[in-house]
């Protein structure tokens, strides 16, 4: 009788504290959800000045500026999805990424004060949004894990947990980011 | 900043004049030294066999005498060494800071002060003796830089009252201003756990270590395999640590052949290097030998060097 009170005792135990590290795993990539969020509006802010500063000199890149300001429209719109934050990341990353490097071909951008306060602000944001995809991606991993693996598996089949989507990290991110080198730019 | 090999032609040529002097003083001492320490080992033993013979066996007296020899031994080697090392200090070690980095400030009996070392929070054990000297401050190319050599202990006492110390590190403590802005607190330890017990076992254990704030598992293999970071933020931490910075950390700790520990607090970083006491001149060896010269001028390029190998010069723009 009592073996059996001990055994139904320790599965009960067992269960709790799958349950609890699971939830702990959910919390931890919601949590960081949010500090990604939270650096994804500082670059949002940066845009519409971005934009008015530079549209006056480029003229052959209406077409990017334009897209630019629309999928920062999208991203700026309240109850996204993290899929959909996590896309719209990937799209704004590669457009802004594309006028800073047209920016190269107009040399009174370049000397113009503004603009170039402008990239550098926009180059710090963009190191710590690596930081916060580098942070959100190892959470998602972590909780990813720990819904595949046996035993928290089943519990994560009734507790309904699916897989979360990590930030790709491009080549280019993961290369050495020379400072330097972008003060000179 | 002068290369290795400068520092080796420097060391040579233009100090030769004193590296020859202090050779001649150095041979003195260790000749008196030698011929000291012989007697005392003739006075200890022959001390030891008379109560060997009184007391017919073993005795604890005769441990004491053994330690009052090599008591009285290091006592007089310090004495005796006292000058030549104050002159090495100022003659040779001296001369070499400057050689680097002419704005540094070399200060041979004092310390980075306790407060900083504690505040570092690398080592979380409570200190109470905490001794160093060798202090260097100053500015490598915008960035303020100070190091000494550290030692801090801890104290114990066992059932019968006696005391004992411990170490809780001994060797090259550097601080430095970092590049990057930031609030929070990032230490990263040398990996013994996951050494011991495999990666698996190992991370479980170190996300459970209590004492330390929450396991920031880092996404580059190499990196996480020698070193466990623990932080306030694991936003910050990444930010801070970039996979150029994991690169470099791992180049400093290969170049300087010790275990290192290192801490992001308070806007600077904090890197602490295992080994003994350091800018002290050689007695049984000669100064001349190139050994030696590598000894000092490695822990010099170290230290003075990790703004540059540390890419710390490279500020942020807003925090220029």
């Amino acid at each position: 009788m009592s073996t059996t009170l001990i055994v139904l005792g320790v599965i009960a135990l067992i269960l709790v504290l799958m349950y609890n590290s699971l939830i702990g795993k959910k919390n931890q990539v919601d949590n960081i959800f949010a500090g990604v969020d939270a650096v994804l509006k500082k670059r949002y802010d940066l845009i519409p000045n971005l934009v008015a500063s530079v549209s006056r000199y480029m003229e052959h890149e209406k077409g990017l500026l334009e897209k630019v300001t629309a999928l920062r429209a999208q991203a700026t719109k309240p109850n996204l999805s993290d899929e959909r934050v996590i896309e719209l990341d990937k799209q704004i990353s590669s457009a802004l990424g594309s006028i800073m490097v047209a920016v190269e071909n107009y040399p009174q951008l370049k000397a113009n004060e503004n603009v170039m306060h402008l990239q550098h602000t926009l180059h710090e944001v963009e190191a710590q949004i690596a930081a916060a995809r580098r942070a959100y991606n190892q959470a998602v991993t972590d909780y990813n894990n720990a819904i595949e693996m046996i035993p928290t598996k089943i519990m994560a089949g009734f507790m309904r947990l699916t897989r979360k989507q990590v930030f790709e990290i491009s080549e280019g991110e993961r290369q050495n980011v020379n400072v330097k080198e972008l003060f000179n730019a | 900043m002068k290369s290795i090999s400068e520092l080796t032609d420097f060391y040579y040529d233009t100090l030769y004049g004193d590296l020859k002097e202090l050779e001649e003083e150095r041979q003195k001492i260790a000749r008196k030294l030698i011929t000291l320490f012989v007697i005392l080992g003739l006075v200890a033993a022959a001390i030891m066999l008379a109560i060997y013979r009184e007391s017919g066996g073993m005795h604890d007296g005769m441990i004491f005498v053994a330690f009052a020899g090599v008591a009285i031994g290091a006592f007089a080697m310090k004495f005796m060494t006292k000058d030549y090392t104050h002159d090495f200090k100022f003659r040779i070690i001296r001369p070499m800071i400057h050689a680097i980095e002419d704005d540094l400030v070399y200060r041979p009996n004092d310390r980075l002060s306790e407060t900083l070392f504690e505040r570092s929070g690398i080592f979380r054990q409570r200190i109470d003796r905490y001794n160093g000297n060798d202090l260097v401050t100053g500015t490598i190319e915008g960035t303020d830089l100070r190091f000494s050599d550290v030692h801090a202990e801890y104290r114990t006492k066992d059932s019968k009252g006696r005391t004992s110390w411990h170490t809780i590190f001994q060797g090259l403590f550097i601080m430095a201003e970092f590049n990057k802005h930031f609030k929070g607190r990032t230490v990263i330890l040398p990996d013994r756990a996951e050494k011991l017990f495999g990666s698996l076992v190992g991370s479980w254990l170190q996300s459970k270590n209590f004492s330390r704030e929450a396991l920031v598992k880092m996404d580059d293999p190499a990196f996480e395999k020698a070193f466990v970071v623990y932080g306030t933020d694991q936003i910050e931490a990444r930010y801070i640590l970039t996979h150029a910075m994991m690169k470099r950390l791992l180049d400093f700790k290969k170049r300087s052949k010790e275990e290192i520990f290192v801490s992001f607090v308070g806007s600077h970083i904090h890197v602490a290097v295992s080994g003994g006491d350091r800018f002290e001149p050689a007695v049984f060896k000669s100064l001349l030998s190139y050994e030696q010269a590598m000894a000092y001028i490695a822990t010099l390029k170290l230290a003075i060097g990790i703004v540059e190998e540390l890419k710390l010069n490279q500020r942020l723009w807003s925090k220029q």
